[in-house]
């Protein structure tokens, strides 16, 4: 069984059939259908024309949906292209217009796609296996029958509105794809289906809305669909189909063993979410509803029609003797079953046999642990943080959205339904950084709300009895709390103190890196409110800070236009590009390069330009420049991983064609923090751009101008190009029209102080920080002579004046005024000493006797050596002597750090 | 009418000694703010002001308290967040992180102490701290979420600010310095250091995101307010318990400042330092000296006290050595006499022991130093390096016993040059004495 999951799966791609027509322009062969196979393994799935497929997906956990319309290859058949119809999931519909759908989306709800911003040519090998959509008109209800593999259509999304899906169109559209019978589900064999495991074919389509987790093994398993029958549900029920069929000729089983089995499959097959299921539902298994057996049986008869219609439905073909003999044969004769070592199902098969002769009452419970061990073990191996992993039970086993719900609890099913999905609507709020890609449906939105999920699954389970709607208000109501607080390790001890069975699933915890930058940290909120600003003064100020977003941002017009202009394009062709971007700081680079974002993204929303994303990583922001990959990954998927894996993610995800992908904008600030020694980090910020498929812009800023050329090496300079943009320090005018902009009429200021500030501040720097904060202190000086009758209450050349010599002037003068008569004799006899020397340079020893002498001349008392070397150190303190470490006693040497001329202008003021 | 009466009695001396020196120990050594900050009033407003802002009206800022060791920055600080506190508003809305540039060597433990003062750590459970990255984003993130009207303010104190710049690249000071420029949480940033030029040390792009406030202590007393300050520290209060021993108690601190010696010892601390915290150390000898047979500060007991802390400690080691170590010391003055500062090994002072020259020193040095071990005045030592400077001349009838002591700061440089150690000096001169 191991084996299986580790296996990587290589699917081969082949043609079926003969091309049935050649475009002689292009070179190109079309085709009917293509097979698909995975190694090794007998079985193929074909996929046809019309029929609607799973798509590789970016990150492997969201496989897009889309309809197959073409089929074509080239000449030597070595590319394999397939043109699609998209659809999205509600995943994929930017957050903020999902509400635009005006109701909560059905967990199987997929739109039809009618954008334009993607590309509708695909890499055949990018196909996963085909999925069964099902068109349902406007006001026709989600079927809840809980199949996890069938995906609905209902409306359209053209990335700016919902619209009725045109049934005609869409169903000669989909007629194709319907002509298979929607046969997700596999019938049961013909013994009566009543035994309590009965929930279990149910509970396959939990396994598989578990695929979309970000577990490698998972993925892998999936991908295997055709090989194991678990995962054959997503091929649209031929597996399962198959499997029926195998359990039609074991009638002679009883039902409870044909069922157990049946169990022990499910159980083996997706080891750990099964083991968490009967862990954690075990007592409920007992539970036999009254509809979970209905439909039952309607399934039954379902799979059966399938079954029959099989033969004749053309996309469904299968290669059934494969897939079927190795099953059927240790029904007829049990004793051989082991000899089967490559059918896992026909291991599991064997074990409970074994198994149920030894314990009857829990035969599967103990049969499972011993099957599930194996992939256990395994799950810390796995690349990907074993979180994930777990999560992916976890999950299944709570969001009763998932037909995990059919299982025993069903009768909770809707109010469990309806309490998961405002869990999911309440963490989508609670999750802001999150744009595009959150939804209650997307998994990777998982990793943040596992606890909560968890905890209130358990809480689930411990109130069964509790009425749902309670259930709903105290969810409700705990939530906001959550940020405050720390309900989850309250309720999980809670929970676990009182339910000694969910031991298991507190041991998956500990294990589990909880992230605890999803732990929402957060600033407490203040108990009384901020103060506004009462005068004018106050008003200038908190206008003034830096921090205050100013309306518009004056005197950069060029280069917001140019930059500007720069993304735009390259978000409109859809191509990538770097730009470099330097000046000293507090000339407004990030300030403009934020400004056009948010045109950008405001042209987006009216849709002028297509949509894209907008990342930025500050390279002080990071303890290491690898940590840049941790980040960018974060901020584009909400993945969590290490620096090494999230640049191989980064590295596929920019690199692999890959559908309909949008334009993603990132902004690096600070970007000489991110140079390593091998310059990869660089390098892979400005190579990324330039693949064909990456569509990534990538806006650098850093304070040197000749940075690519100072600090990069060739490989790495030519990559970043010649985009290069400088923003040169303000000039007094600019920096007086900042101010003025950013008083915006509050009449604070004489016009005469302003241009004095901006005078000096642009005579020294041109640094509009400096500048605002210098009028700021401005304004409090102002205000501290308020009392002063005469001012008129503006702030004029007088304050100004005090502000610039406050923060201009230099310390040392005022610090040698203030120095102890010794410490000014010592800082002459520095003095004297260099000039005795000719060298700037002394020992303490030689300064020492000159300070002896000098203390004659002033006549004190001379001081000791001890003292002396304290009056030393502490004129070292303060740096207005540069001295050696003081272990070095009399023989340290002694340095001015002011020039003699400053001291010696300081001694004669005196 | 009993309690006043309770507070007029006399009390026994042994009990006022001992109230005496709790009082002013506790004064002494910082352990009790002064009520109001002497003589850097203006300071004290400008940063009240300041603090108060951020509390109150959620604005950021940044702020320097720039002075030399001991001139009272973490004493002004104290005094305004204790006045803060006072107000209600802001009382209740302040949170505070104090950092020590000499405790937090990186920015690691600075993360790591700068969450559990917040106690953010409770959001996070009983999570142990995972990497350095994650806590950085962590609590990023924690600052970012607030804003400027809802979130309460935060204030941190970097102590020994310069020790946070050599941090490697300033990450924590560019990201506290950045959240107070920018719309996040609002937080005031307050470092406390005693260079002048810190700002040097900044890199350009977190100065650029500093304020550029700074708050220099650099206070200049003259000798009348130094004196006045003596007087201050050392009286009584009047809540006193016994009125009749602090009356007495004041008059004499007060004839004690008028004695001249005492005037003389502290203008001589006054020259050498003015910051008030060696002034206390020195009143801290002189109270210690108090005892239940001598109730009172006498100016013997400054004047004493203040010897002790201006004696040379190297004058003070030559006291406990052996004639023996004296000798060698004396050679070895003779030889970097003739080699002008080059080291020398120990070879060569044993050889210059045994040289006639040495030799007939020898005894006069042992007679030298027999007679006079006991008490080298201070100032004469220290004419030893003048005279070695200035020429003979000026010291003619110095003796070469003398000269050597007063260069024995020299020798001992001299001495660990050679990497010797006293003891190793001794261990092997041990068979050259038989």
């Amino acid at each position: 069984m191991k084996y299986f999951t580790r296996l990587r799966v290589r699917r081969v791609y082949e043609w079926r059939g003969k091309p049935l027509s050649f475009n002689r322009k292009l070179k190109t062969y079309e085709y009917g259908s293509l097979a698909i196979s995975v190694e090794g393994l007998p079985r193929t799935t074909v996929i046809k024309t019309g029929q609607h497929i799973l798509i590789e997906g970016e990150d492997e956990d969201s496989p897009y949906v889309a309809k197959v319309i073409r089929l074509f290859g080239d000449e030597s058949g070595k590319q394999k292209k397939a043109v699609v119809q998209w659809f999205v999931r509600v995943s994929e519909v930017p957050l903020s217009k999902r509400k635009l759908l005006g109701r909560e989306p059905h967990a199987q709800e997929i739109f039809y796609y009618q954008g334009r911003s993607c590309d509708d040519e695909v890499d055949a090998g990018s196909i996963l296996k085909p999925v069964q959509v099902t068109h349902l008109t406007g006001e026709a209800p989600f079927p809840d029958s809980g199949d996890g593999d069938t995906l609905y259509v209902k409306l359209s999304w053209d990335s700016k509105t919902f619209r009725v899906l045109d049934s005609a169109l869409v169903h000669s559209e989909l007629a194709p794809a319907l002509s298979p019978p929607p046969c997700p589900k596999p019938s049961l064999p013909p013994s009566p289906p009543c035994s309590p495991p009965a929930a279990a074919p149910t509970s396959r389509g939990a396994t598989w809305r578990a695929l979309p987790t970000p577990d490698l093994d998972v993925m892998r398993r999936a991908a295997q669909g055709e090989v194991r029958p678990s995962r054959a549900t997503v091929s649209a029920g031929k597996a399962f189909a198959a499997e029926a069929e195998s359990l039609h000729s074991v009638t002679k089983l009883s039902a409870s063993k044909c069922l157990s089995a049946k169990r022990r499959n499910n159980s083996a097959r997706t080891p750990g979410v099964r083991k968490k299921l009967e862990l954690s539902n075990s007592e409920k298994k007992s539970m036999i509803s009254e509809d979970i057996l209905s439909q039952l049986l309607d399934e039954e008869l379902e799979g059966k029609s399938a079954v029959r219609r099989l033969s004749d439905s053309p996309p469904q073909v299968l290669s059934f003797p494969h897939s079927l003999t190795p099953i059927r044969k240790p029904h007829k004769a049990p004793g051989a079953l082991g000899t089967f070592p490559l059918r896992p199902s026909s291991i599991v098969l064997h074990k409970v046999s074994l198994s149920e002769g030894n314990s009857p009452p829990s035969p599967a419970r103990h049969d499972s642990r011993r099957a599930t061990t194996p992939s256990q073990k395994k799950e810390p191996k796995t690349p990907k943080e074993p979180a994930l992993g777990v999560l992916a039970e976890v999950d299944n086993e709570d969001s009763p959205m998932l037909p995990v719900a059919v299982t025993p609890r069903s009768s909770k099913r809707k109010s469990a339904q309806l309490v998961s999905s405002r869990i999911r609507k309440q963490l989508n709020l609670l999750d802001n950084l999150q744009d595009l890609n959150s939804d209650g449906e997307d998994e990777e939105e998982f990793v943040p709300s596992k606890k909560e999920l968890q905890s209130s699954s358990e809480e689930e389970e411990e109130e069964a009895g509790l009425d749902s709607d309670e259930e709903v208000v105290f969810k409700k109501g705990r939530y906001p709390a959550a940020g405050s607080r720390t309900p989850q390790s309250k309720q999980r001890t809670r929970s676990s103190s009182r339910t000694p069975r969910k031991t298991p699933n507190k041991k998956v915890t500990p294990g589990t890196p909880r992230t605890p930058h999803r732990a929402v940290p957060n600033i407490p909120s203040r108990s009384l409110p901020a103060r506004q600003p009462a005068n004018v003064l106050e008003e200038a100020r908190t206008r003034l800070h830096v921090s205050s977003v100013p309306e518009s941002l004056p005197c950069r017009e060029q280069e917001f236009q140019d930059i500007y202009s720069f993304v735009e394009s390259k978000i409109a062709d859809g191509t990538g590009g770097c730009m470099y971007i330097s000046g000293v700081p507090g000339t407004g680079k990030t300030a403009t390069v934020q400004e056009v974002m948010r045109c950008l993204q405001h042209a987006a929303d009216v849709d002028e330009i297509p949509p894209f994303h907008f990342i930025e990583v500050n390279g002080m922001k990071m303890t290491d420049p690898h940590q840049a990959y941790v980040q960018i990954l974060q901020k584009l998927t909400g993945q969590k991983a290490t620096a090494d894996h999230a640049a191989a993610l980064l590295e596929k995800r920019f690199g692999n064609p890959a559908p309909r992908k949008e334009t993603t904008v990132l902004l690096v600030d600070e970007l000489d923090l991110l140079w390593t020694r091998k310059q990869n980090v660089m390098y892979n910020l400005f190579d990324w751009p330039t693949r064909r498929h990456a569509r990534l812009v990538v806006l650098t800023i850093a304070n040197t101008m000749d940075l690519p050329e100072r600090i990069m090496i060739n490989r790495v300079a030519s990559r970043l190009g010649l985009t290069r943009m400088s923003f040169q320090p303000y000039s007094f005018k600019q920096l007086q029209q900042i101010i003025m902009s950013r008083l915006n009429k509050v009449k604070a200021f004489e016009k005469d102080a302003l241009q004095l500030v901006s005078r000096k501040v642009a005579a020294l720097s041109g640094d509009a920080r400096r500048c605002l904060d210098i009028c700021r202190r401005a304004t409090e000086i102002c205000e501290h002579s308020a009392a002063d009758p005469s001012t008129t209450g503006l702030v004029g050349m007088s304050h100004v004046m005090e502000a610039l010599n406050e923060m201009f002037s230099s310390a040392y003068i005022t610090a040698i005024k203030c120095a102890s008569l010794q410490e000014q004799l010592f800082l002459r006899a520095v003095i004297a000493e260099f000039r005795r020397l000719g060298l700037e340079e002394a020992t303490f020893q030689q300064v020492f006797v000159q300070h002896q002498a000098l203390c004659r001349v002033e006549g004190l008392q001379p001081i000791s050596v001890s003292e002396g070397l304290a009056v030393c150190q502490r004129l070292g303190a303060c740096r207005l002597l540069l001295l050696e470490p003081s272990r070095l006693g009399v023989l340290q040497r002694v340095r001015l750090n002011v020039s003699q001329d400053d001291v010696l202008y300081a001694l004669k003021a005196d | 009418m009993s309690k006043r009466k309770m507070e007029n009695t006399r009390l026994p001396v042994g009990e006022c000694i001992s109230q005496v020196q709790e009082m002013l120990r506790e004064r002494l050594c910082h352990q009790q703010l002064p009520d109001r900050p002497e003589g850097v009033e203006a300071q004290h407003k400008h940063l009240l002001e300041l603090l108060k802002r951020t509390a109150v009206h959620g604005e950021s800022n940044s702020v320097l308290i720039v002075g030399p060791r001991g001139a009272g920055k973490t004493m002004l600080l104290k005094c305004v967040l204790r006045d803060l506190q006072e107000e209600k508003e802001a009382q209740k809305n302040l949170l505070q992180v104090h950092l020590n540039g000499l405790l937090q060597t990186d920015d690691r433990i600075a993360l790591k102490e700068i969450t559990r003062q917040l106690h953010l750590e409770n959001a996070v459970g009983d999570k142990v701290f995972g990497s350095f990255a994650e806590n950085l984003a962590f609590l990023l993130e924690a600052l970012k979420k607030g804003d400027r009207s809802s979130s309460r303010p935060a204030l941190f104190v970097l102590d020994e600010f310069d020790l946070f710049a050599h941090h490697k690249n300033q990450t924590l000071l560019y990201n506290l310095l950045d959240v107070s420029q920018s719309a996040q949480a609002p937080i005031a940033v307050v470092g406390l250091t005693c260079r002048l030029d810190v700002l040097e040390l900044l890199e350009k792009r977190v100065k650029s995101r500093f304020s550029h406030r700074q708050i220099h202590l650099l206070s200049n007393p003259t000798f009348s307010q130094y004196l006045q300050r003596v007087r201050t520290q050392l009286s009584l209060p009047d809540h006193f318990p016994d009125r009749k021993f602090a009356l007495d108690w004041n008059a004499s601190v007060e004839t004690l400042c008028e004695d001249k010696s005492v005037e003389d010892a502290l203008r001589r601390h006054f020259n050498s330092s003015k910051d008030f915290r060696s002034m206390h150390m020195l009143l801290m000898l002189c109270l210690s000296r108090v005892s239940v047979a001598k109730p009172g500060i006498k100016p013997a007991d400054l004047v004493e006290a203040s010897r002790m802390s201006f004696a040379d400690a190297k004058a003070n080691m030559l006291h406990g050595l052996s004639i023996l170590e004296l000798c060698l010391i004396i050679a070895m003055k003779h030889l970097n006499d003739v080699y002008e500062g080059e080291p020398f090994n120990l070879q060569m002072v044993h050889n210059g022991l045994r040289a006639p020259a040495a030799a007939r020193a020898h005894p006069t040095g042992r007679q030298l130093f027999g007679q006079n071990s006991e008490g080298i005045p201070a100032d004469e030592t220290h004419a030893g390096p003048q005279s070695d400077h200035g020429g003979p001349a000026e010291v003619p009838t110095m003796p070469h016993g003398r000269q050597a002591v007063g260069h024995v700061g020299v020798r001992l440089a001299v001495c660990k040059r050679l990497d010797f150690t006293w003891t190793f000096v001794c261990c092997v001169l041990c068979p050259a004495r038989q």
